[in-house]
């Protein structure tokens, strides 16, 4: 053996010239029909709902309206990123709305005036709080092999008691405005424009950097690549859509005053989906909660501590959670005593709609962020046509459906190759 | 009767019929693996008694017997799947406690189950290493598995998996079971285990895996190595351990048998020319 170049013809994906357009199409539609396309039906689902808005109402595409429901999508997008560390281990977290919220109320609370807290302890102590919660959960799926769902169940009605409990005992009539204006500003706070573009500029650049270095060690290495035409498609796009969120969050969307600039939540959200993506995909921790989902037998015989990585996982929906905990008070200025008893099922539907399994083995962070778009643009889009909550309703249970299905039919095509 | 010698220096086996045994207390004469009084039953399901069995180094031990004769649930045990009901084991002499597939990998063992214990979820490379993933810098390093892992099944000959990065549930069952074998011996193992490594491969992937086999053993590696085809068995063992209604009724080295006597071992648990470890009571 003289180099490590492989060429065995044989271990190559094609030996024809995969550059070539119609190689390019036939490609797509072949790992379509196999269902590994992944996310390609879903973002065409987003984007004929968007033109269907767009049509109907012409501030649809406003960038005001854009902001909205970027801002809108956050609470999908976290607690969707929440459940799907869960989802990916074949277990579920069906309170993470409430418990999410509790740790949020907790915030709230701690800054409020009566107990001055400091936000800089006071947000990671409503983080804790969730994370402490799916902790517990981990611990009791884990060393007493109760079923997720059944514990979850259990804390979504307990915990929801505990939420009413705690605003009610601070004596404000059921209800908790923040006061402080840290926790405010994670919404109702912007970047400035230069911050903004910065922001997109250094975000895309990043991007297209890994992108370019993953294909030049790989062609280095001597390892199939992905065709060129492929890369520089998924950095043309990467620039385009950059430079497009930078322009919508720089253009001013005020009435009365100019308002301009991107909304903290973003920046937040595009973190958390970086981290989760990050620990999913480059970290041994994310290749065994992805494993255990596919065959968690198999990853205790070869060796892993398979109990410690469900744990990790039931932890990890905690802090994800947490975070989207604290966006939800901030966005809402408040908590009070009537918990979000649909939130969960919104984030369990953001994963799902993403492409996300409930069987577990397959899901990624970006699946949320997808599918918490498509749920905020049916909710922002509906609103804009002043159609009723209960047709909103009915429409994302639809979309959701829709979009299990689709993936399902493919999935049956691909395994019964 | 129960005879379940407990001295913890192990001289050697109880009965070997000849070889090793004799002489001096050379290190290497105390074997690799020794399994004493080693029983398992699943509630009321007693599915191995009393299972005594040495397993030298650098030799390949073959483990035969008839469906249900209580095989995989033997090296299940060995794996640390799951502890044995009754027995104890001993890793070069010293007993082994608190068995687990954990503690078995960081011995040295490997295996290649039955079942094979693939995540379907994850490509081949993933699979390969999962539990002994390469890192750089705290995180995975794919290139360098990608690059050993294309090595590997080339050594192996399995030429027929279109991509390294191709999910395990688009596999035929022969190249899961390559790849199954390929991962049991990528790492420096002591002990290498295969549960009928063999009864999905074609015929050159079937003579490649004997071939290796022998490579493992030539280096030094014990290899316990379960088939039904007793040809592979007597063109590839060292020594022969059979089994039958969850006792080992005979174990000892190749020559002793031949394939009659193995016949009549597999089907009715004794022979009238080899000797037999068990007493013929129950
Ligand atoms: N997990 C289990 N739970 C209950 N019974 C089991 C279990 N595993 C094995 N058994 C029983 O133990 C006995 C021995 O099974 P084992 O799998 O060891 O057979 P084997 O010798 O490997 O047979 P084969 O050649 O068919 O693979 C069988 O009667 C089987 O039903
Ligand atoms: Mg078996």
């Amino acid at each position: 053996m003289s180099a490590p170049h492989v060429e065995d013809p044989t271990l190559h994906v094609s030996n024809e010239d995969p550059n070539s357009a119609s190689n390019l199409i036939g490609n797509l539609y072949k790992r379509l029909r196999q269902g590994d396309s992944g996310m390609v039906p879903v973002v065409v689902g987003l984007l004929l709902l968007v033109t269907y808005f767009q049509i109907r109402n012409a501030a649809f595409l406003s960038s005001g309206n854009l902001v909205n429901l970027f801002v809108q999508a956050t609470i999908f997008i976290l607690l969707g990123m929440a459940e799907i560390w869960v989802l990916l281990l074949g277990e579920i977290d069906l309170s993470i709305g409430i418990t999410s919220v509790l740790g949020g109320a907790v915030a709230v609370i701690l800054v409020d005036p009566q107990f001055h807290v400091s936000w800089f302890f006071a947000l990671p102590a409503g983080i804790l709080v969730v994370t402490l919660i799916g902790a517990l959960y981990g611990m009791v799926v884990v060393r007493l092999n109760v079923p997720s769902f059944i514990v979850t169940l259990a804390g979504f009605l307990a915990f929801q008691g505990v939420l009413i409990y705690v605003v009610d005992s601070q004596g404000t009539g059921g209800t908790i405005p923040v006061h402080e204006k840290v926790l405010y500003n994670l919404v109702y706070g912007n970047l400035t424009p230069l911050w903004t573009w910065i922001l997109a500029i250094a975000g895309v650049a990043i991007m297209c950097y890994r992108i370019i270095k993953r294909d030049m060690n790989r062609r280095a290495s001597g390892l199939v690549t992905e065709p060129l035409a492929y890369v520089i498609t998924k950095v043309v796009l990467l620039i385009a859509v950059g430079v497009i969120l930078a322009k919508i969050f720089d253009a001013n969307r005020g009435t009365f005053i100019e308002l301009r600039g991107m909304p903290f939540a973003i920046p937040i959200d595009i973190g958390v989906l970086v981290i989760g993506t990050f620990i999913l995909t480059r970290t041994k921790a994310g290749r065994y909660i992805n494993a255990i989902g596919g065959n968690s037998e198999a990853v205790r015989r070869a060796g892993v501590r398979v109990n410690r990585y469900r744990l990790l996982a039931f932890v990890l929906t905690g802090v994800t959670g947490g975070i989207g905990g604290l966006l939800y008070v901030s966005q809402l200025n408040g908590v009070n005593d009537g918990p979000p008893s649909t939130l969960t099922l919104y984030a369990i539907a953001a994963a799902v709609i993403g492409g996300t399994s409930l069987f577990g083995g397959r899901g990624k962070m970006i699946h949320a962020v997808v599918g918490g778009l498509i749920i905020a643009t049916i909710y922002n889009g509906m609103a804009l046509l002043s159609m009723s909550a209960s047709t909103q309703y009915v429409v994302t249970g639809v979309v959701l459906l829709a979009a299990v299905t689709v993936d399902s039919v493919a999935r049956r095509n691909s395994a019964s190759r | 009767m129960d005879t379940t010698p407990e001295s913890p220096n192990l001289p050697t086996s109880p009965q070997g019929p000849s070889e090793q045994s004799g002489s001096g207390v050379a290190p290497s004469s105390v074997p690799l693996l020794s399994l004493r009084g080693v029983s398992k039953n699943f509630g009321p399901v007693q599915a191995i008694q009393g299972v005594n069995l040495d397993i030298p180094d650098g030799q390949v031990t073959a483990l035969i017997g008839d469906n249900g004769a209580g095989k995989s649930v033997l090296i299940k045990t060995i794996s640390g799947i799951w502890p044995p009901s009754e027995g104890k084991i001993f890793w070069k002499g010293e007993e082994i406690h608190e068995h687990s597939p954990r503690s078995a990998t960081a011995l040295g063992i490997a295996t290649v189950y039955q079942d094979l214990a693939l995540c379907d979820n994850l490509d081949i490379v993933q699979n390969m290493y999962l539990g002994r993933e390469e890192t750089k810098f705290g995180t995975l390093d794919e290139i360098k598995m990608e690059l050993a892992t294309n090595q590997l099944l080339k050594d192996l000959s399995v030429s027929t998996v279109k991509s390294v990065r191709q999910l395990v549930a688009s596999l035929s069952g022969g190249q899961r079971q390559a790849i199954a074998v390929a991962r049991a011996v990528m790492r420096d193992s002591r002990l290498v285990i295969l549960d009928e490594p063999t009864a999905a491969l074609g015929v050159s992937q079937t003579r490649q895996v004997l071939e290796l086999i022998r490579t493992l053993s030539s280096r030094g590696i014990a290899v316990l190595v379960i088939s039904h085809n007793l040809n592979d068995v007597f063109s590839v063992a060292d020594r022969i351990a059979v089994m039958h209604l969850g006792s080992l009724v005979s174990n000892g080295p190749i020559s002793d048998y031949d394939t009659n006597s193995a016949v009549e071992l597999i089907t009715t648990g004794q022979s009238s020319r080899v000797p037999t470890t068990l007493a013929p009571s129950s």
